[in-house]
């Protein structure tokens, strides 16, 4: 295990005007560590999540990156080419509505060797044959490669997106919601999958869900959002198995039981 | 040429032209890159080369010799109605030779006949964002050539590939200016754009629907995007041109009867007339001397 | 001989914030230790907080007051203050458990279940399949079963993967929440052997059995839980 923090999330606070997005979270994930963040929706899950991807920024507080040269840097700091270039090569972000982290109109190949293209890879065999790889690995038929993903399936779709993040090998991929949307056997699936490839590629992953049987089966660590604020965070078995506040205690007891 | 004293010379006011020509010299200084200019009306529909002709008409002087040109040709609809426009108000010189004319006018051809240092090239151009296709906002294609993200254009040539077996692209394909910016060449075919490499003539490009001027000075580093295992190449014909017997040119395709005949022909047809007027002939040109 | 697992004055209490914020107390100054080789055996009736304590010591529940040390690569590191992270390494190295009931995962077969905690480790994954078959070759697990996610399986089977999941690795402290529970005769017998060769390998367990004739088989001791119950501390 990495004996350093691969993000460091200081005091982050961020305010629509007068309105509470998200308050004074901080925390620190480590290297192979997988954080859910649960909550209902309004929690300030979502800012939250946009706070620590650079999407949105954040109105105090300070969110560090461990980059690959070894050197901290205070995301906020850093020039946007620098900025994008770290969130398609280092980082990926799976969005809820694959729709949204899609390009629709190219094929499931070009999907996911956009990102190699976008680093300089410059040979079309090996793009493909690496889009080929990563189809197999995310359970797309290969024959379906120069498919657009308006013909998938909603699972099929989220898949792809998640093998368009990964193509590139990032540290740290941000998933918002990855099985919002999806029938129960389709999120089954796509669960499997992404514990497996967390496993097997050692990912660091920062998941919103508002499921907490998504959170059990993918999560190392737990963090439960209330009106903006962290109100309790630990190892995801003991708040699940032990939850010591009311409102975590509450969202456990709703759980449906089959 | 009465009418001549109730326009401007080149029919834009001065003040348009001065305001023209900054957007030229900034397009020049900063190669490939689009530079916004507040495109003007001009008495023909977009489409027409407005943009085109608004760049012409910045630039024109009384001593300068105008050609234009129409997919290569002198004397299709576009180029006789935009040529005599130029005559009517602004009275220059305009010919249909390549070599004696000091501004080209063209939309979708460079000429075939090596250009010259002193020339200009004007090109009229429909969309100039090459990254439009696959990204349509423009605050992100914007932020995309700010930032030199330039992977989504192989995304489109990846998607030939797939789709063809080869890039299939064959006009307005994509180039890198000067190690820098990725242009659209306008939708000239693919044939012309390793002329577009270190010519000595100076290219101007205007579109004027979408507001942008952009240039590549002389001698400037014009490279066509591709794979290294598929790499750029241009149209190749199986025949020479059936009228003057040209090879390595840029032929069209045109039909003789309803009975399927149909010949190749250059393009370019200045280039075709001189060289017939130099006694070369094709074999459609020698079988009908044979006929007579 | 070295006493990987010390439990010192642990204390815990549920405070039931739906139902008014009661507050059950649940255990209260539990303390004991357990050897190398060594298997206790925790005692009692039911409800009187045998599966808390197992439970804390997972770390699955909080801890109120006192400490749990485990020895953990040659140091000490106290669970009940332990950052989530240093849970999980200890888990992955030093500490397993096998649950009574299998948390089962969709999709993965019963051979990966069981292999899971060696690749965990990073070893090689046809050296954990290996020895995932035999484990459950030795627990009479019908062999058409191991390629099947376990969700189908019955209770006895379940519990069988489990106990193969469970004693994969060579943790050096094992925890067992009534393992033989749903099994039957024969297989109970297995699990006893098993446990038989864990202690000696020098393994320190602590475990829950109703079973009379397996906790008389493995126990050295005995450690009655009820003189830990507040109530009874109260009277």
């Amino acid at each position: 295990m990495s004996a350093v923090p691969l993000l460091k999330v200081n005091d982050v606070s961020k305010f629509y005007g007068s309105r509470i997005g998200c308050r004074n979270v901080s925390f620190e994930l480590w290297p192979g560590e997988v954080l859910a963040i649960v909550g209902e929706s309004g929690s300030g899950k979502t800012t939250l999540l946009s706070c620590l991807s650079t999407r949105l920024m954040p109105s105090s507080g300070i969110v560090e990156y461990h980059m690959r040269d070894g050197q901290y840097r205070d995301l906020a700091r850093m020039g946007e080419a620098e900025r994008r270039f770290l969130m398609r090569t280092d980082w990926g972000f799976v969005h809820q509505n694959p729709a949204d982290g899609l390009r629709m109109t190219v094929s499931a190949g070009a999907n996911v060797g956009e990102r190699l293209m976008a680093v300089g890879d410059r040979h079309y065999g090996n793009i493909r044959a690496t889009a080929a790889d990563w189809l197999r690995r995310v359970e797309i038929e290969e024959d379906r490669i120069d498919d657009q993903p308006r013909a998938f399936s909603g699972g099929m779709r989220q898949r792809l997106q998640i093998a368009r993040n990964l193509v590139t090998s990032p540290r740290l991929v941000f998933m918002d919601e990855p099985t919002g949307g999806l029938d129960v056997s389709v999120q089954a699936r796509l669960l499997d999958l992404v514990r497996g490839l967390v496993h097997d590629l050692g990912l660091s992953a920062i998941i919103v869900t508002h499921d907490l049987a998504v959170a059990r089966l993918l999560s190392h660590r737990m963090m439960v959002m209330k009106d903006g604020l962290v109100i309790e965070q630990g190892l995801t078995d003991r708040v699940l198995d032990d939850p010591r506040e009311p409102y975590t205690q509450l969202l456990v007891s709703s759980i449906l039981q089959v | 040429m009465t009418d001549l004293a109730t326009y401007n010379f080149a029919y834009l006011d001065e003040q348009t032209k001065r305001m023209i020509r900054r957007a030229i010299l900034k397009a020049i200084s900063i190669p490939g890159y689009q530079v916004p200019f507040a495109s003007r009306e001009m008495p023909m529909p977009y489409g027409w080369g407005t943009g085109g002709v608004q760049v012409t008409a910045a630039i024109l002087g009384p001593k300068d010799v105008l050609k234009v040109i129409d997919q290569g040709a002198d004397d299709t609809t576009n180029a006789v109605s935009i040529r005599a426009f130029f005559q009517k108000v602004a009275n220059v010189a305009v010919t249909t030779k390549t070599r004696e004319a000091t501004i080209i006018q063209t939309r979708h051809r460079i000429p075939e006949e090596a250009l010259t240092a002193g020339q200009t090239l004007v090109y009229q151009v429909p969309i100039p964002e090459p990254l439009r296709f696959l990204e349509p906002r423009e605050t992100e294609t914007r932020k995309m050539h700010a930032l030199e993200e330039y992977g989504l254009m192989h995304v489109k040539l990846y998607e030939d590939i797939a789709r063809n077996g080869h890039i299939a692209t064959t006009y307005a394909y994509p180039v890198k200016v000067e190690g820098r910016y990725v242009m659209d060449p306008s939708p000239t075919p693919k044939f012309d754009n390793p002329k577009m490499h270190m010519s000595e003539a100076l290219q101007l490009f205007g579109a004027g629907r979408e507001k942008r001027i952009y240039a590549v000075p002389p001698y400037t580093d014009v490279v066509s995007l591709d794979f290294e295992d598929h790499p750029f190449e241009i149209q190749h014909f199986d025949k020479p041109c059936a009228l003057c017997g040209a090879e390595q040119v840029y032929l069209d395709e045109v039909v003789l009867d309803d009975k399927g005949g149909r010949m190749f022909v250059c393009s370019d047809t200045d280039h075709c007339e001189d060289r017939r007027e130099h006694g070369h002939a094709g074999h459609l040109l020698a079988q009908q001397e044979a006929a007579e | 001989m070295a006493t990987p697992l010390v439990v010192s004055e642990v204390a815990k209490s549920f405070t039931m914030h739906l139902r008014d914020g009661i507050q059950l107390p649940v255990v209260n100054g539990v303390s004991f230790s357990v050897r190398q080789g060594e298997c206790v055996v925790l005692g009692g009736p039911s409800g009187v907080g045998k599966s808390s304590i197992l439970k804390m010591l997972y770390g699955n529940y909080a801890v109120d007051a006192g400490q749990i040390l485990i020895e953990h690569q040659g140091h000490l590191v106290d669970l009940a203050t332990a950052a989530p992270r240093a849970v999980l390494e200890v888990r992955r190295d030093t500490l397993g458990y096998v649950s009574q009931f299998l948390r089962v995962v969709p999709r993965v077969s019963a051979l990966d279940v069981v292999a899971e905690p060696l690749l965990a480790r990073g070893v090689d994954q046809a050296v954990a399949r290996e020895r995932a078959s035999a484990l459950l070759a030795k627990l009479n697990l019908p062999h058409e079963l191991w390629q099947l996610p376990p969700a189908t399986f019955s209770g006895g089977e379940q519990q069988r993967v489990n106990i193969a999941r469970g004693f994969i690795t060579d943790h050096a402290i094992l925890l067992l929440d009534e393992p033989t529970a749903s099994l039957d005769a024969k297989n109970r017998r297995v699990v006893v052997e098993m446990i038989a060769a864990k202690k000696a390998e020098g393994v320190a367990v602590l475990g829950i059995f109703h079973d009379e004739e397996v906790r008389d088989a493995v126990a050295d001791r005995i450690l009655d839980v009820s003189a830990f119950s507040p109530r009874k501390a109260a009277a």
